[in-house]
């Protein structure tokens, strides 16, 4: 069979594209915490970080309530909490926000790796902790292609989808919203016309990481339905990714986190489908593609002005 | 506009010509038997050991524009700032209209009514007009009305004729529209008494004016105006009163109408200041520097530059008079090799450098006084010791072998130090610790020490008062006298006048005309710096006005007669 056949029969499949949402729904979640934080002038490279976080919460709160709900908060709640450390170091200590990032995706790397063995010793997380359910469509799931893509998924995927238009709304017509957007464009002149540019920033940065969170919690409660080590793989830097890519816009972001979904979705059905293509090229196709965006080979972007820069009062 | 009717009547009816600071509090608050709109009293602030307002009263008569002058590090800014709520005074009480109130931050300030229009425009660039007027008070409880907020900027504009595009983003306006959204953005927070710091530092001649108008608008619409500056022809032209501050305390309060520049500009520096630069006639020599079709890019890649021509004598200056942003920097870097030329040829001394670097350039007599000292004229950081011979750091004496020859530093800064008048005269100060006049002359100091045969002077006098002013043009004008050639890039009209013996006007790149500026005309070079037609100005009051009248009508259902008043 020729390349042009087999890939048409992949493109066929709904699993194709169930599974490039399914991939995209934790990207989405993180990269709009992403692209909240840096529109208000905060640098955020720590998704990875606080996504990691919130799944081993996740975990440990699902083995230990019993309540996906629960569970879910504490994981959300658990990835506010690392990001506000972001947001002492880098608002209140105007320290380098890339050294912070990087200094939380490390400790959450060392800390999950570390309280993964202090709970759960070599045995692993337990089985049988609560799930994120899936949401079944009534008559959407009935219908032949469609039905089987997007009748049913997780509520996490729903969550991402409803959080994108949200976020947009957000950002773009709301009071809280401009003001977020002057911060982190220019913080002085919103400064002088009396608004708080600490607080909104604490705001923002604190959003990204309860989104982050919940694209952790469903990491591990809605796909792996466990914690293993350094388990998000990357995810957040291609979030990172996808929110430059996607120009620091929320819709744009989702496209990014919906062609890397593709990306990994297609890897996973090409695997054994005799493209001749290695298996791990195939894998690699998302990393790849985020090399491509982070090279700047999409179009230059233009970060928010202030991105990046700790505000200073008076002068 | 009508703002000359209404002004009149609120001039007080019979002011002392010249009060000092001590008879200030019985003369001048009580004069027109009326409420000042703002009465500072006994403002006192210390930063650390210095005494930066000693003192200081400051009373403002309703529907006046107030002028406080003074020079740099005279306390204006730091009384302006008090008043806005960014500094804490240490003594003193401030009154407006009548009531006492405390100003804690911006927001009592915008609370009490004073609204400040900053230097450097505090404006998000990439935000529409109306965004960036309502940023802070937003209509609409969560969801932002931005119809209302379109509305309310429009009413505004209607109101005090300034005419400008609520949806317009503010990185397609142009300066003096830029300043206008400034002008909105406290006058929608319902603002009455008006602070304009240096208002005109970036505006050009025909742009000035334009804000003349719109300042007696203001005040025909019932606002009050405070205006810091330093620009005494401003003064004259539209104040009322005029606070003059030395070295933190009241000099004098003065009736603008009842003085003359020469009488501000004495108590401003304390001695007598010649406003004019004395200068006798150059004595011409070979040409010096040579820009043969010169064609260059701007940062962004687009033209900046196109068949420049110009040729500059030893013992001449020649003004480039522009408005900032036609090609001036570029000149400067085309010519200090800072920049790639995409065309024609660069002459020093006969010596075509066109391919050399700036450090070549340097060695065969070539200075440069860079647009902005704080980036590209000095490195902060480091002492004034080590800015003095910048440039110079490869050669003898200050290099010996592999090191740098502390002892023949210390010297050349000491001299050079005593002969530039820089305070303070320690070399090991560290460049950032200086005022701006200061860093000026260590620039100027550096540039002119071995010299040169070629100055390229960009903006030499920007930001700097008028002691200093005087100072670097006693320089350039000494300098000249000596034979070396000039090229002065300036955007003040008053600088290229008083300087230049030869001007040439550049506009969009190209120079337009060269003249003897002993024949040049002051509104001919004007216009032909906005581009030699009129339609590619600022809109003209008139124009103004009828744009006014046409926002009016429509603004339809909603305008009521009163749309009329900004069409006036």
């Amino acid at each position: 069979m020729n390349l042009i056949g087999i890939l048409a029969g992949v493109f066929a499949r709904p699993d194709l594209w169930a599974g490039t949402l399914r991939f995209a729904t934790p990207l989405t979640l993180a990269a709009l915490g992403g692209v909240i934080s840096e529109r208000s002038g905060v640098v955020n490279i720590a998704m990875e970080g606080m996504m990691l976080v919130g799944a081993f919460f996740a975990v440990l709160a699902a083995a230990a309530t019993g309540n996906v709900l629960v569970a879910t908060l504490v994981s959300v709640a658990c990835g506010g909490l690392i990001a506000s450390v972001h947001g002492v170091a880098s608002i209140q200590f105007r320290a380098n926000q890339i050294v912070s990032g990087m200094a939380i995706n490390l400790l959450a790397l060392g800390l999950t790796s570390f309280l993964l063995f202090h709970f759960y010793s070599l045995s692993g997380t337990p089985p049988n902790i609560p799930a994120l359910p899936d949401i079944t469509l009534p008559v959407i799931s009935t219908m032949p292609f469609v039905g089987k893509v997007i009748g049913t998924m997780n509520i996490a995927t729903w969550l991402a989808l409803l959080a994108v238009p949200v976020t947009w709304w957000f950002l773009f017509r709301t009071t809280l919203g401009l003001r977020i957007r002057a911060v982190g464009e220019h913080p002085r002149a919103a400064d002088t016309l009396g608004v708080n540019v600490f607080q909104m920033r604490y705001l923002c940065v604190i959003l990204s990481g309860l989104l982050s969170g919940l694209g952790g919690a469903y990491l591990a409660l809605g796909v792996a339905h466990s914690f293993t080590d350094n388990m998000t793989s990357g995810a957040g830097f291609i979030a990172l990714a996808a929110m430059i890519f996607g120009k620091w816009h929320p819709v744009g972001a989702f496209l990014a986190c919906l062609l890397f979904g593709f990306g990994s979705s297609l890897g996973i059905n090409l695997q054994g489908s005799g493209t001749g293509i290695p298996d791990q090229l195939i894998s690699a196709t998302p990393y790849i593609l985020t090399v491509i965006a982070l090279a700047g080979l999409v179009g230059r972007s233009t970060a928010p002005a202030a991105d990046g820069t700790p505000y200073e009062v008076g002068e | 506009m009508a703002g000359h009717a209404s002004r009149i009547n609120t001039v007080p009816s019979a002011p002392p010509a010249l009060v000092t600071s001590t008879r200030l509090r019985e003369t001048v608050a009580p004069a027109a038997g009326s409420t000042p709109k703002l009465a500072m009293r006994g403002i006192v602030k210390y930063f650390g050991s210095l005494l930066a307002n000693d003192h200081v009263d400051l009373t403002v008569v309703p529907g006046d524009i107030h002028a406080v002058v003074g020079e740099n590090g005279a306390g204006k800014t730091t009384l302006m700032n008090i008043l806005y709520g960014l500094i804490h005074p240490d003594e003193g009480e401030i009154v407006i209209d009548g009531q006492l109130v405390h100003i804690r931050g911006p927001r009592d300030a915008i609370a009490a009514g004073v609204g400040m229009v900053h230097q450097h425009f505090q404006l998000v660039r990439v935000m529409t007009v109306a965004e960036n007027v309502v940023l802070g008070q937003e209509p609409g409880t969560i969801q932002l009305d931005m119809r209302r907020a379109v509305n309310d900027v429009r009413t505004l504009v209607e109101r005090f004729g300034l005419v400008v595009e609520p949806t317009a983003r503010i990185d397609t306006l142009p300066v003096g529209l830029q300043q206008r959204v400034e002008i909105l953005k406290i006058l929608y927070r319902g603002s009455n008494l008006l602070v304009f710091d240096e208002p005109t530092a970036v505006l050009t001649p025909q742009e000035t004016d334009e804000l003349f108008e719109i300042l007696r608008g203001l005040v025909a619409g019932g606002k009050t105006i405070i205006l810091i500056t330093h620009k005494l022809n401003e003064v004259m032209a539209v104040s009322q009163q005029v606070t003059v501050l030395r070295q933190g305390r009241v000099e004098g309060v003065l009736e603008t109408a009842r003085t003359s520049p020469p009488e501000i500009a004495r108590l401003m520096v304390g001695r007598e200041v010649l406003l004019r630069v004395e200068r006798d006639a150059p004595h011409l020599g070979e040409v010096s520097l040579e820009l043969r079709g010169v064609q260059a890019h701007s940062d962004r890649g687009l033209p900046a530059l196109e068949d420049v021509r110009l040729q500059v004598r030893s013992g001449e200056i020649l003004g480039i008079a522009g408005v900032s942003g036609n090609g001036q920097l570029e000149l400067a870097e085309v010519v200090a090799g800072l920049r790639h030329m995409t065309g024609g040829q660069v002459l020093i001394g006969g010596r075509d450098v066109t391919t050399e670097t700036p450090a070549e350039r340097r060695a065969h007599g070539l200075a440069y006084i860079p647009e902005d000292r704080r980036v590209d004229g000095l490195v902060l950081p480091f002492p004034v010791r080590d800015n003095l011979i910048l440039g110079s750091q490869e050669r003898a004496p200050f290099r010996r072998g592999w090191q740098l020859d502390n002892q023949a530093i210390s010297q050349r800064a000491d001299d050079l130090i005593e002969r530039f008048d820089i305070r303070p005269p320690r070399r090991d100060a560290l460049a950032s610790a200086l005022s701006g006049g200061n860093q000026q002359k260590v620039v100027v100091a550096r540039e002119l020490a071995d010299q040169p045969k070629v100055l390229v002077a960009a903006e030499p006098s920007r930001g700097l008062d008028v002691g200093a002013t005087e100072f670097i043009h006693q320089q350039l004008v000494a300098q000249r006298d000596e034979g070396l050639a000039i090229l002065l890039i300036s955007s003040e009209l008053d600088e290229i006048f008083s300087l230049s013996d030869t001007i040439a006007v550049i506009y969009r790149g190209r120079i337009l005309e060269v003249m003897p500026s002993a024949s040049a005309d002051r509104e001919r070079v004007g216009l032909l710096m906005a581009g030699g037609m009129a339609e590619e100005a600022l809109p003209t009051a008139a124009q103004i006005a009828a744009a006014a009248a046409e926002a009016a009508r429509a603004a339809g259902a909603g305008a009521r007669g009163e749309s009329g008043k900004g069409g006036a």
